[in-house]
């Protein structure tokens, strides 16, 4: 059951092979068998998703079921489910039991799916490794000494070891993309403003955006079909129609422009991962595409302005938490300044805290035109290279990570080091275009991931350039030995 | 650029975040080394350049003035760490 695509576990469920209460039972053992090794789930819903599974049998019987319904997914723990601790992974929400569903959630409950459990990821989505989490480190299936990528490192890990058939993640500087290249997933942050931020736990709110994490390109289109959409509630949502992800998958790359960004394939590149991507292009001419090489002059300014953005805004989002309307509270506060200070010291981790003093001083009297109106600025010269080179091309591709997935503990003690890694990821975040990235092979048994970035709104022709290399590749299907 | 303990101090403070003072020389290190990559943006030359703060330039959406939603006080109190006769407590802040 857990190595078939969405739509085989669709026509199995229509058809009656099997049950959604089967199918999510098979699950639920999977991820008892496993979850021990990798860390994946900070919650298992047992319960909630045998009552889901049963309601999606019961529309499965009346004939009144969608596509997806009876289908299981696992949340990333940022999106608030009604009666499920949503902890975004920290202490400072450890009980913080969601009143409401996000959007997101909303939709996908009401398009019958079932939600196995809530995955484990960086706190608040800081991070690139999935070692800032208050529930400890998530482990690579591929090689459990090593990260699985983050922050969606819980949802990539899960979907990796096939304790899932496809999980929501989401991405602010590259937390869909590198976990599913470091992971051998097929991972898409959309356009931002094209799926509802209502109800996800907001990190960078000009930056952060939702999207699915999958085995395929065509499994992730039926899951964008369901989240993507307009919100009223998400004051940031994009009023425009959301055409079928699924109709365009099998047109024709016949003509493609492919642009290599030249900053993306400099002397620091390893050369290994280098091969790897050029065997993918060389694969896309070979389906018709041309090749050309661009430049994107500003690539460097985008870690400096990510982490003047990025931060900033967390800075002032995390100040919701203060001990006195949900989530953690010291004991025996003084007075209302030991209150805050100790409930915030304490809820808070490392990483968070470095981010929300990086902010608070970024933003402080006196700095804001130096650090972030410099920052915004910059950003947008960086957002005018990519529309500099969309005259050009159709599509951008080069790698998603600088790397294949590093060994645990490597890079903890250097944030800055741990920064630089998101280098190929942050950019198309501060433009707020859609990305993606797609298994292109392996290196020393470890996947690699190869980046595709499109115009604004050019989901599904992303979807489209993904699945025709899906089809003559099988990189996409390979699955670690100990989880087959 | 490179901050000292009383900044990391007072940043602290301004954040509402208490820090254990034996971690204070590792956020001046830690702090300090992101300043400094930080500052490359120094070297770009953005006169003219108009900030970005969304992709579209879009600009907040407004709606009728109609109430939306109902009050869910109960519920949203229900997860609160201290409440008292529909209000959240707080220290005493007034002698």
């Amino acid at each position: 059951m857990h190595n078939k695509s969405l739509s085989e576990l669709s026509s199995a469920l229509h058809n009656g092979e099997f049950t959604s209460v089967e199918l999510t039972q098979h699950y639920l053992d999977r991820i008892n068998a496993h979850n021990g090794k990798l860390n994946a789930f900070i919650t298992v819903a047992e319960e909630h998703a045998l009552a889901q599974a049963r309601a999606a049998d019961q529309r499965l019987q009346q004939k009144t079921a969608g596509k997806l319904t009876g289908i299981p997914l696992a949340h990333k723990d940022i999106f608030c489910t009604q009666g499920l601790l949503t902890s975004s992974a920290s202490k400072m929400l450890s009980n913080f039991i969601a009143p409401y569903d996000a959007t997101v959630v909303e939709k996908i409950n009401a398009a019958g799916m079932v939600t196995l459990g809530k995955t484990n990821m960086d706190e608040f989505a800081m991070g690139s490794s999935n070692e800032t989490s208050f529930y400890g480190n998530v482990k690579n299936p591929w090689d459990t000494d090593r990260v699985p990528g983050g922050s969606s490192g819980g949802s990539a890990a899960a979907m990796a070891a096939r304790l899932a058939p496809i999980a929501t993640g989401t991405d602010t500087g590259g937390s869909i993309r590198q976990p599913a290249s470091l992971c051998n997933l097929t991972g898409l942050k959309p356009t931002y403003g094209r799926i509802s931020r209502y109800g996800m736990i907001a990190f960078a709110s000009s930056l952060d955006q939702a999207g699915p994490m999958a085995h395929s390109a065509e499994d992730a289109a039926l899951l964008l079909n369901e989240m993507a959409g307009f919100d009223e509630r998400d004051s940031t949502s994009i009023d425009k129609e959301v055409p079928d992800y699924s109709a365009t998958l099998n047109d024709s790359l016949e003509g493609l422009r492919i642009g290599l960004p030249k900053e993306f394939f400099s002397d620091d590149l390893d050369p290994k991962i280098a091969a790897v991507i050029n065997d993918a292009v060389k694969m896309y001419q070979s389906l018709g595409a041309t090749v050309k090489e661009i430049t994107l002059p500003n690539t460097g300014l985008s870690v400096p302005t990510y982490y003047v953005v990025a931060p900033a805004e967390c800075s002032s989002n995390l100040s919701r938490m203060d001990g006195v309307r949900f989530g953690h509270r010291c004991e025996n506060p003084a007075d209302l300044d030991d209150l805050y200070n100790r409930s915030r010291g304490e809820g808070f981790g490392e990483e968070v805290k470095r981010r929300i003093m990086i902010g608070t001083y970024a933003l402080s009297a006196g700095y804001y035109d130096a650090y972030y109106l410099k920052a915004q600025q910059c950003r947008r010269l960086i957002s005018d290279d990519f529309q500099q080179a969309f005259n050009d091309v159709d599509v951008i591709m080069g790698p998603t990570a600088p790397s294949t997935a590093f060994k645990l503990g490597d890079k903890t003690d250097d944030p800055v080091a741990m920064y630089l890694a998101d280098i190929y990821t942050l950019s198309t975040n501060l433009a707020g275009l859609p990305g993606m990235s797609i298994p292109a092979g392996f290196i020393d048994g470890l996947p690699v991931g190869l980046q595709l970035i499109g115009n604004y709104f050019e989901e599904a022709r992303l979807l489209n350039i993904a699945h025709r290399y899906q089809q003559v590749t099988d990189w996409h299907t390979q699955t670690p030995e100990e989880f087959k | 650029m490179s901050l000292d303990k009383t900044d990391v101090e007072k940043i602290a403070h301004l954040a509402r975040l208490a820090i254990d003072e034996n971690a204070i020389p590792e956020y001046v290190r830690d702090l300090s080394n992101i300043f400094n990559l930080v500052e490359d943006l120094n070297n770009t030359d953005t006169t003219d350049i108009r900030p970005m703060a969304h992709p579209f330039d879009a600009h907040q959406r407004l709606r009728p003035d109609v109430i939306g939603e109902s009050n869910q006080r109960e519920l949203f109190q229900s997860i609160a760490p201290k409440t008292d006769a529909g209000v959240y407590l707080v220290p005493q802040v007034l002698e």
